[in-house]
C-alpha cells in the first residue's frame, strides 16, 4: 500500500496558511545517521553533504543523529559525521540499540525531534531508513516524502522536495508547508559523495534512551549477512552496461553481461525486464532499483523513461543504443547510435577485447 | 483469527503515457492491476489461514472501480472484502491514507474480530513510498516489521510470530508478539492460481461499501486534502539536456565500424577511461 496518487495542484488554500506558532522555533537541518554493523551507510554521508547546503541556505546548523549500542565506537563515527560537514552530532548510546529495531528507533529519534526541534530531517530511503521514515512520521503527524531525486531550499525557507511520481513517468515537486519537521528521504547513489574535510570538530549531545529491554516485544535472533557481496556492487561499479525490452529476449542479455565482462563492470536492466522475469530484481536499474554513478554506463535498447533515468543521470558519460530515434533515452544521454544493440553490442564487446587484449600481450 | 490484507488498485505503469505537449498522464485506456507486491501480502495471509485456520478480510480504498480489485482477491481465496470509498479522501497523501485505513481496521475489528495480522505489499508500483504500512502499524500500535521475506512460525496462542525480514547487508531472525502489522518483500512466496469455485464464489460475492461515516470516522479534518501535510506544487517533465545526444552515423557504416567509432566517443569524452581499462585488462 502506498500514498493515493498526489493530484493537488498549486493555489490550494492550505499552502496560503502560515505557519503555525510552534512550529516557528523549529530550527537547522538534520541527517539521520545509519550507522550499523560498526560502519556508517555512505547514503548518510551523502545526505550530509546534501544538507550541508541546505542549512548554508537556510542560515542554520546541520545536525546528525547517530544511534548505536557501544559509546566507544559511536566516538569514531561521531568524528566521521563531524568531519563530513555535521556541527552538532546527537548521539544516543544503549545496548537497546544494537540491532535495527522499528521500537526503540523510532522513540529515539521522535524524543530528539520534539527536545531539539529539526525544519527539517532526511534519511537515506534504504530499507531501514524507510522503515525509520514511515514510523516517524506518523508519529509527529508530519509531511514525509520518499525517494527524492532533488532537494532545494525555496524562497520561502520551505523544503522543495523533487520526486518522480505516476509509476516514474513524470517529476512532482512537493512541500510540507504547515507541519514540521520537513522529512525526506533519498535513494543511496542519488547525491555525489561529498569530500571529507579531516580536522574538522562539531559538538556533541548526548542524550540518554528511555526506554528498557523488556518494554520491547520485538526480539532480533540472529543477522545472516548476504554472501553475495556482488549484490551491493552495482550501485558503485564504475562501468555499468544495462539492457532493456530492445535486447528482445532473455537469452540476449548474454550480449549485455559479456560487454561489461570484457570492460571489468557490472550488469543491470530496465524495470520491465524484472517484471517478464528476464532477470532478477536486484539487477534493476531506476527509481525502484538500484541508482548508479559510473563513469561510463552504456544503454543498450533501453527507451529511457523518466523512472530509468533518474536512477543513471549521476553517470559522467552515458552512451545510449536504440533502434528509435526518438526514444526519450537521447534526451539525457551524451552519445548515442540508432541501430539495433543486439548487432551493436558483440561488435562493441569484440573491439574493446582487441583493444584491450593488444596491450595486454605488449604489458 | 482475523486476518486484513490491505491492497491497492494501481494504474499498470508500465502502459503509462504523457503526453507531449501539456506534460499530463494520459488516463484514457490505462488498465489498472491490483498492486504486484499485494500479491506477496495476501498469499502470505492466505497460507497462513490453511496452516493454522482464519478469516481473511481485503481491505482496499480507492474510487468505486476499485471494487475489481477486490473481487480479484476474493478470486485467490479471501473470505470478504471492503472498499472504503468517500470523495473526501480525494487527495489524501500517506498520513491521511494511513488515517483512513487503520480506522477502517479498527471498524472491521468490531465487526469480525480484532485483526492478529495485517499484511501489505512492501510498496505500491505507482506511489512507491512504502509509507502506508508504516503509517497503519503507528497509529493502531501493532509491531511493525517490513520486508519480511518469510514467517517461519505463528503460535496464536502464545501470541507470537517468528519472521525473516530483509535489513541493510543481510537478513534479520526476528520474534515479535502480535498483534503485528507485515508488510511482505517481493518473491516471498508464489502466488496461488484461484480454484474454479473460489472464481465463482468471487463473482457472487457481496463487497462491502464503507463510506467515511460507516467506517466509523469522525473527524474529517484527518482525511483528503485537509489531512495531508504534503502539498504537490508542481508536476512536470524533466527537461532535456541542453546538448542532445551526439548520434552515430549509422548509414553507411557496418557494427565494427560503428563499434570503433563508439569507443573513440567514448575516450574523447572521458580521456581517462583509456588508461583505466588498460590497467584494468593488464591486470587480469
Amino acid at each position: 500500500m502506498s500514498e493515493a496518487t498526489p493530484a493537488r495542484q498549486a493555489g490550494r488554500a492550505g499552502m496560503k496558511k502560515e505557519l503555525p506558532e510552534h512550529f516557528k522555533a523549529y530550527r537547522h537541518v538534520w541527517v539521520f545517521i545509519e550507522y550499523e554493523h560498526g560502519a556508517i551507510h555512505p547514503v548518510s554521508l551523502e545526505l550530509l553533504g546534501e544538507g550541508r547546503k541546505l542549512a548554508d541556505k537556510l542560515g542554520v546548523e546541520l545536525g546528525g543523529v547517530l544511534l548505536g549500542a557501544d559509546r566507544e565506537a559511536l566516538a569514531a563515527a561521531t568524528v566521521e559525521v563531524s568531519e563530513y560537514g555535521a556541527d552538532v552530532v546527537y548521539v544516543v548510546a544503549d545496548p537497546i540499540l544494537q540491532h535495527y529495531r522499528n521500537e526503540p528507533f523510532t522513540h529515539a529519534v521522535t524524543d530528539l525531534v520534539n527536545t531539539y526541534k529539526p525544519e527539517i530531517l532526511l534519511l537515506g530511503a534504504t530499507v531501514l531508513g524507510r522503515d525509520l521514515a514511515g514510523a516517524v512520521a506518523t508519529t509527529l503527524l508530519t509531511g514525509l516524502t520518499a525517494d527524492c531525486t532533488e532537494l532545494a531550499i525555496d524562497d520561502e525557507r520551505s523544503l522543495a522536495a523533487t520526486r518522480p511520481t505516476f509509476g516514474g513517468s513524470l517529476l512532482c515537486t512537493i512541500h510540507t508547508l504547515n507541519y514540521r519537521p520537513q522529512m525526506a528521504t533519498v535513494r543511496p547513489r542519488v547525491l555525489p559523495m561529498p569530500a571529507r574535510q579531516s580536522g574538522r570538530i562539531g559538538r556533541v549531545i548526548e542524550r540518554a534512551l528511555d526506554m528498557r529491554e523488556d518494554d520491547i516485544v520485538t526480539k532480533v535472533l540472529r543477522f545472516l549477512p548476504d554472501r553475495d557481496s556482488q549484490k551491493s556492487q552495482l550501485a558503485y561499479a564504475d562501468i555499468v552496461v544495462a539492457g532493456g525490452l530492445g535486447m528482445r529476449s532473455p537469452e540476449n542479455l548474454q550480449l549485455v553481461r559479456a560487454l561489461a565482462d570484457v570492460l571489468g563492470g557490472d550488469w543491470g536492466g530496465s524495470r520491465p525486464l524484472v517484471q517478464k522475469g528476464w532477470m532478477p530484481a536486484d539487477r534493476q536499474i531506476g527509481q525502484t532499483g538500484k541508482t548508479i554513478r559510473p563513469k561510463l554506463y552504456i544503454a543498450a535498447g533501453i527507451s529511457g523513461a523518466i523512472q530509468h533515468r533518474v536512477g543513471v543521470e549521476g553517470a559522467d558519460l552515458i552512451v545510449a543504443i536504440n533502434t528509435d530515434p526518438n526514444a526519450p533515452i537521447f534526451d539525457f544521454a551524451h552519445l548515442g547510435v540508432v541501430a539495433d544493440a543486439t548487432e551493436i553490442l558483440p561488435a562493441l564487446t569484440e573491439a574493446f577485447r582487441k583493444r584491450l587484449s593488444v596491450n595486454r600481450l605488449a604489458g | 483469527m482475523h486476518i486484513v490484507v490491505c491492497i491497492k488498485q494501481v494504474p499498470d505503469s508500465a502502459q503509462i503515457r504523457v503526453h507531449p505537449v501539456t506534460n499530463t498522464i494520459m488516463r484514457q485506456g490505462v488498465p489498472t492491476i491490483l498492486n504486484p507486491y499485494d500479491l506477496f501480502a495476501l498469499e502470505a495471509a492466505l497460507r497462513l489461514r490453511d496452516q493454522i485456520g482464519a478469516e481473511v478480510s481485503v481491505l482496499t480504498m480507492g474510487p468505486p472501480m476499485a471494487e475489481d480489485t477486490l473481487r480479484k482477491a476474493l478470486g485467490f481465496g479471501a473470505d470478504r472484502a471492503v472498499l472504503l470509498t468517500d470523495r473526501a479522501f480525494a487527495g489524501s497523501d500517506t498520513l491521511a491514507t494511513s488515517y483512513a485505513l487503520s480506522q477502517a481496521i479498527k471498524r472491521m475489528g468490531e465487526e469480525w474480530g480484532e485483526p492478529a495480522i495485517v499484511f501489505t505489499g512492501k510498496q505500491t508500483i505507482d506511489g512507491d513510498t512504502a509509507q502506508v504500512g508504516p503509517g497503519i502499524a503507528r497509529r493502531l500500535r501493532l509491531n511493525q516489521v517490513t520486508y519480511v521475506s518469510a514467517v517461519t512460525e505463528i503460535d496464536p496462542a502464545a501470541g507470537t510470530i517468528s519472521l525473516q525480514r530483509r535489513a541493510e547487508g543481510g537478513v534479520q531472525e526476528i520474534t515479535t508478539r502480535l498483534p503485528a502489522l507485515i508488510t511482505m518483500l517481493e518473491a516471498s512466496n508464489e502466488v496461488r492460481r484461484g480454484s474454479l469455485p473460489e472464481a465463482l464464489r468471487a463473482a457472487r460475492a457481496k463487497v462491502e461499501v464503507w463510506n467515511a461515516a460507516q467506517a466509523g470516522i469522525a473527524d474529517m479534518t484527518k482525511c483528503g486534502l485537509r489531512g495531508s501535510p504534503t502539498v504537490v506544487k508542481r508536476v512536470f517533465a524533466p527537461p532535456a539536456r541542453a546538448v542532445s545526444a551526439e548520434k552515430i552515423d549509422t548509414t553507411t557504416n557496418q557494427s565494427d565500424d560503428i563499434a570503433e567509432a563508439l569507443i573513440a566517443g567514448i575516450y574523447a569524452r572521458q580521456p581517462a577511461l583509456e588508461g583505466e581499462l588498460l590497467r584494468m585488462a593488464a591486470g587480469y
